[in-house]
């Protein structure tokens, strides 16, 4: 028989498979307030279930855009049959307006410079056939989304490159480290073609501060190089110092060549909490990309039924603004709530102020400072603890020990049950567990500035970034 | 430096094709039966248009099946957040029983093996993606559906290997002229890995009897390649003989590695949903199904659409009645335009499916080339002002042939149309050279050739549509204010 594509048969081997088992066993035994409180609570899915009530509210007061009518007739002829891949204008000028709302009216967008795509999951790999050829590269700071494995990499050939990130600075992006990551993709005889950037991050929940994003924007100039902001989660900033959109930076350099070079992912699968409707844009001030990505978009177009939705939506005002600012309330105080709960249990996470999700910091649970000790407290705590959290090497981190842990797609009163869980385990560990660093000895010995062992990124075994390739072997959603 | 890829700066994507072309005709004078009754006529839009009336009854009829109603609305959460790559369990249960359906119920579709796809075009270049290296090819018979091109190579590098057929027996595929191909290939040391057949087919809609299909997977059996069949037309067969699916075809013989067989559908021709981007790869290799799933993330079908969709498909009375009644409209539809163009003297590839006739103007031609063709072509949009599709932008072998979309407009609007190309062939008849009836010059714009050309984007039209655009004067177009 002759074998299957390439592509086809690639990484679904070899791999450590406790990760599968993980979340395999969450699978088994998923939480549920009434009919399931033993299980495990599902805290591995960046997802924003926050403030449907306003969504719904919404479509009670706008039966048109439910009846696939517009002022009393029917367009259901028209929606049926609407498949141009410039997409409906529409709905492209309010999801720019909607964007330039978020930005706080610093930027504005051109619909015309705007491309939908079914998910940022196909606005990525879109972008990626339209700047890279195979065997070309990204530079990615790491710990970054394991699903870019798959969007990035898959069926284009295109490499990543880490360029690495670590505690010492809050995992801020240093000039050093992208030239690290530039030199090193040199060495492996990689043409770096450019650098994709989450901005505010997942998995850390943080924005990029200003010298970050110039020292981006001065890198790719000097390498002459293109720049992809993915900025999904750019409506769920909740607090200070607040989100600057490297659009914003580029204020007043129009027309120039690195101007050319920005790219812009989005969605609303976060903002707005509407992953299942499939709605990606990439936008572009290159004429040439917008155009070849409009030609790709054919393969990954919104359903019409969808971006008739989304243009009623979006182009009231009225909803944007009250959505906007209430569902950063909401966000801020789930935050809060989480970050809380897990000082209560001694577990401290990296300062955050955006996304649906904490970075956190477990080191101190750990055996010894690696990876195997940190898949082993994954294991507990998936399954002992019953708490289904996204373990760092699975982001690609360099360090072990850091966990993300979701708080937007819960209610509160599981978060609370979640915070007690943990707080239980800690506990229990470190005072049954003398061999443990206990959690007294570990800040002491931070406090010494004894330096704990961060290996080389060359030195970390090969599977652990292939573990991001599990997410495709679990029979389940994207884990964003 | 060159700083964007190959793929995106390559003429792959196909939009150059003569194929376009005549859209672009359209988009600038686009016909309209009370504000522009000179304008071109859209023939070169496979759409179905005839039955929407049931699908909006249903619709009005069914709040429930809407998440955003009154009714429905209880499900928004769940399914605004349902992005698992599986698909909503009800909609492929849906898929898979609307499939066999449409297959009279001789064969039943397993709703795990049912994977999404970005509308055929997402699913065709999925399937692809799986089954295909880069450098690879594909047999396909010729005449095919231009964006063939696009969707099976462009991104994937999987070349297509043209099987021509020809009127000399109806268009029909031949063992023959399969092994002919597939022996070329091997010695120009290119790697067939399968076979691509759209069955009913596009242009000539036409199905594929029993024994010719029963030939074809023999074929890919002795040859070890896969077989993919487009079936996205299958719900379109108005006549006899009736449709028969591949699937139906591996119960029936003895040996068949399941393995190589997929079939790709959509309901974009089936139901007239082109808008909602519904594509589906079926295949009865397991290893497929895996992959594909995972694929699917890059093309998922719209959690709300889904959900209508559900609905909708696993209503028995809806779709029996819709079927029915779309068969009878396109058979009837495709009987008014066959007579028509009969009373003009022009003949049609007799067909019993499809929303086109596969019209035969060879006789018109100056002489039987491709740039007679060409020039033909020219007329029809100036002069006749209808769009219709050249049979080379097809990849047609012989010249002459034009595909001719029936089922995209009202009835006043083919009456029109027939009423044109009478005229225009009375013309002709009457001795006057239809070249020399062209003395205005074509706009610079349309300046046609038989070879690629290079698309320039700098005079495009701002209201340039995509190769597969609604009427241009729909509200849907102007932004709201």
């Amino acid at each position: 028989m002759k074998p299957l594509s390439r592509k086809a048969t690639c990484n679904t081997h070899g791999q450590d498979s406790s990760y599968f088992l993980g979340w395999q066993k969450y699978e088994n035994n998923p939480f549920d307030e009434v009919r399931n409180p033993n299980g495990i609570i599902q805290m591995g899915l960046a997802e924003n279930q926050l403030s449907f009530d306003i969504l719904e509210s919404w479509l009670d007061m706008n039966p048109d855009a439910a009846g696939f009518k517009r002022d009393g007739n029917s367009i259901f002829r028209e929606l049926a049959l609407f498949q141009d891949y410039h997409g409906l204008p529409a709905c492209k000028k309010a999801l720019v307006e909607f964007m330039a709302e978020i930005r706080g009216n610093k930027v504005t967008f051109d619909p015309s410079r705007l491309v939908l795509t079914a998910g940022s999951t196909s606005a990525n790999e879109t972008l990626m056939f339209c700047l890279a050829e195979a065997g070309e590269a990204f530079l990615l700071p790491t710990p970054y989304y394991p699903g870019f494995d798959r969007d990035l990499k898959w069926r284009t050939g295109v490499e990543i490159v880490p360029i690495h990130c670590t505690s010492s600075n809050g995992f801020r992006i240093t000039a050093s480290a992208l030239e690290e990551a530039y030199q090193g993709a040199r060495k492996r005889n990689l043409r770096v073609k450019g650098v994709l950037v989450t901005n505010p991050s997942n998995p850390l929940g943080t924005t990029l501060s200003l010298s970050e994003l110039n020292l981006l924007l001065d890198f790719i100039t000097a390498k002459d190089i293109h720049l992809i902001s993915d900025e999904i989660y750019s409506g769920t900033v909740f607090s200070s110092p607040g989100f600057v959109s490297v659009m914003e930076v580029l204020n007043g350099y129009e027309n120039t060549e690195v101007w050319n070079r920005v790219h812009i992912v989005y969605s609303l699968s976060k903002d707005l909490g509407l992953p299942g409707f499939r709605i990606g844009a990439i936008y572009s001030n290159d004429e040439m990309v917008v155009a070849a990505a409009t030609k790709m978009s054919s393969f990954g177009l919104v359903s019409s039924q969808t971006q008739y939705l989304l243009s009623a939506l979006l182009s009231d005002k009225n909803f944007t603004k009250k959505y906007l600012f209430e569902n950063q309330e909401r966000l801020k105080q789930r935050h809060k709530m989480l970050v809380m709960g897990l000082q209560k249990a001694r577990i401290s996470c990296l300062k955050s102020n955006a996304g649906l999700f904490c970075w956190v910091d477990m080191r101190p649970l750990l055996h010894s400072n690696t990876f195997e000790s940190e898949m082993e407290l994954w294991k507990k705590i998936v399954y002992d603890v019953r708490l289904n959290i996204s373990p760092g090497s699975s982001c690609h981190c360099t360090e072990p020990g850091w966990f993300r842990v979701c708080f937007a797609n819960m209610s509160e009163a599981t978060l609370n049950l979640a915070m007690q869980r943990l707080k239980k385990f800690v506990v229990d560990s470190t005072t049954n567990n003398s061999n443990n660093r206990s959690l007294d000895h570990y800040y002491s010995a931070k406090n010494s500035k004894k330096k704990s062992l961060i290996p080389k990124w060359s030195l970390i075994p090969k599977w652990v970034f292939r573990l991001s390739s599990r997410d495709r072997d679990r029979e389940s959603s994207d884990e964003r | 430096m060159v700083l964007l890829s190959k793929i995106a700066t390559n003429d792959r994507h196909g939009e150059n094709s003569p194929y376009f072309d005549g859209w672009k005709a359209y988009d600038m004078n686009p016909y309209h039966p009370t504000e522009n009754r000179d304008g071109v006529i859209q023939m070169g839009l496979a759409e179905n248009q005839l039955c929407f009336d049931l699908s909006e009854d249903w619709i009005r009829k069914n709040p429930k099946a809407s998440i955003c109603t009154a009714e429905g609305v209880n499900e928004f959460k769940n399914i605004a957040i349902f992005q698992d790559y599986h698909g909503l369990p009800e909609f492929r249960q849906a898929v898979a029983s609307f499939m066999g359906r449409v297959r009279g119920g001789r064969v039943k579709f397993d709703p795990d093996r049912i994977v999404m796809g970005g509308g055929a075009t997402g699913a065709n270049e999925l399937i692809m993606f799986c089954l295909a290296d880069p450098g690879d090819a594909f047999l396909v018979p010729s005449p095919y559906y231009p964006a063939f091109d696009r969707d099976l190579g462009w991104r994937t590098g999987v070349d297509i290997v043209p099987v021509h057929c020809d009127s000399s027996n109806g268009f029909l595929i031949t063992k023959a002229a399969l092994e002919t191909a597939y022996e070329k290939a091997q010695k120009d040391n290119i790697n067939i890995k399968g076979l691509l057949i759209a069955n009913p087919s596009n242009p000539l809609g036409t199905v594929l009897d029993r024994e010719t299909l029963k030939s074809l997977v023999s074929f890919v059996n002795e040859k070890n390649i896969h077989l993919v069949c487009d079936e996205i037309y299958a719900a379109t067969v108005f006549s006899t003989p009736s449709f028969v699916s591949v699937s139906e075809i591996m119960q029936e013989m003895e040996y068949c590695n399941p393995d190589l067989i997929h079939i790709v559908y959509s309901l974009s021709k089936d139901m007239g949903l082109p808008g909602f981007r519904v594509g589906i790869v079926y295949s009865y290799n397991d290893a497929v199904v895996s992959c594909g799933r995972k694929m699917s993330s890059f093309g998922l079908v719209s959690s709300q659409t889904q959900h209508l969709l559900a609905a909708m498909l696993s209503d028995e009375e809806f779709v029996e009645n819709y079927l029915e009644q779309s068969s009878k409209r396109l058979a009837k539809r495709h009987n008014v335009f066959t007579r028509g163009l009969a009373k003009a003297g022009i003949t049609c590839l007799k067909s019993n499916a499809g929303l086109f006739v596969w019209m035969d103007l060879r006789r018109l031609l100056k002489e039987q080339t491709f740039e007679a063709e060409m020039v033909l072509w020219r007329v029809i949009i100036n002069e006749v002002k209808v769009n219709v599709s050249p049979g080379s932008s097809f990849h047609c072998s012989e010249p002459g042939w034009f595909r001719v979309c029936i089922a995209n407009m009202d009835d006043e609007t083919v009456v029109v149309a027939l009423q044109r190309i009478h005229a225009f062939v009375h013309q002709e008849k009457d001795g006057n050279k239809s070249q020399g009836k062209s003395t205005k010059c074509l706009p610079k714009k349309l300046q046609l050739s038989f070879s690629f050309r290079r698309y320039d984007e700098g005079i495009m039209s701002p209201h340039m549509m995509s190769p597969h655009s609604p009427v241009p004067l729909s509200p849907l177009l102007q932004a709201r204010t």
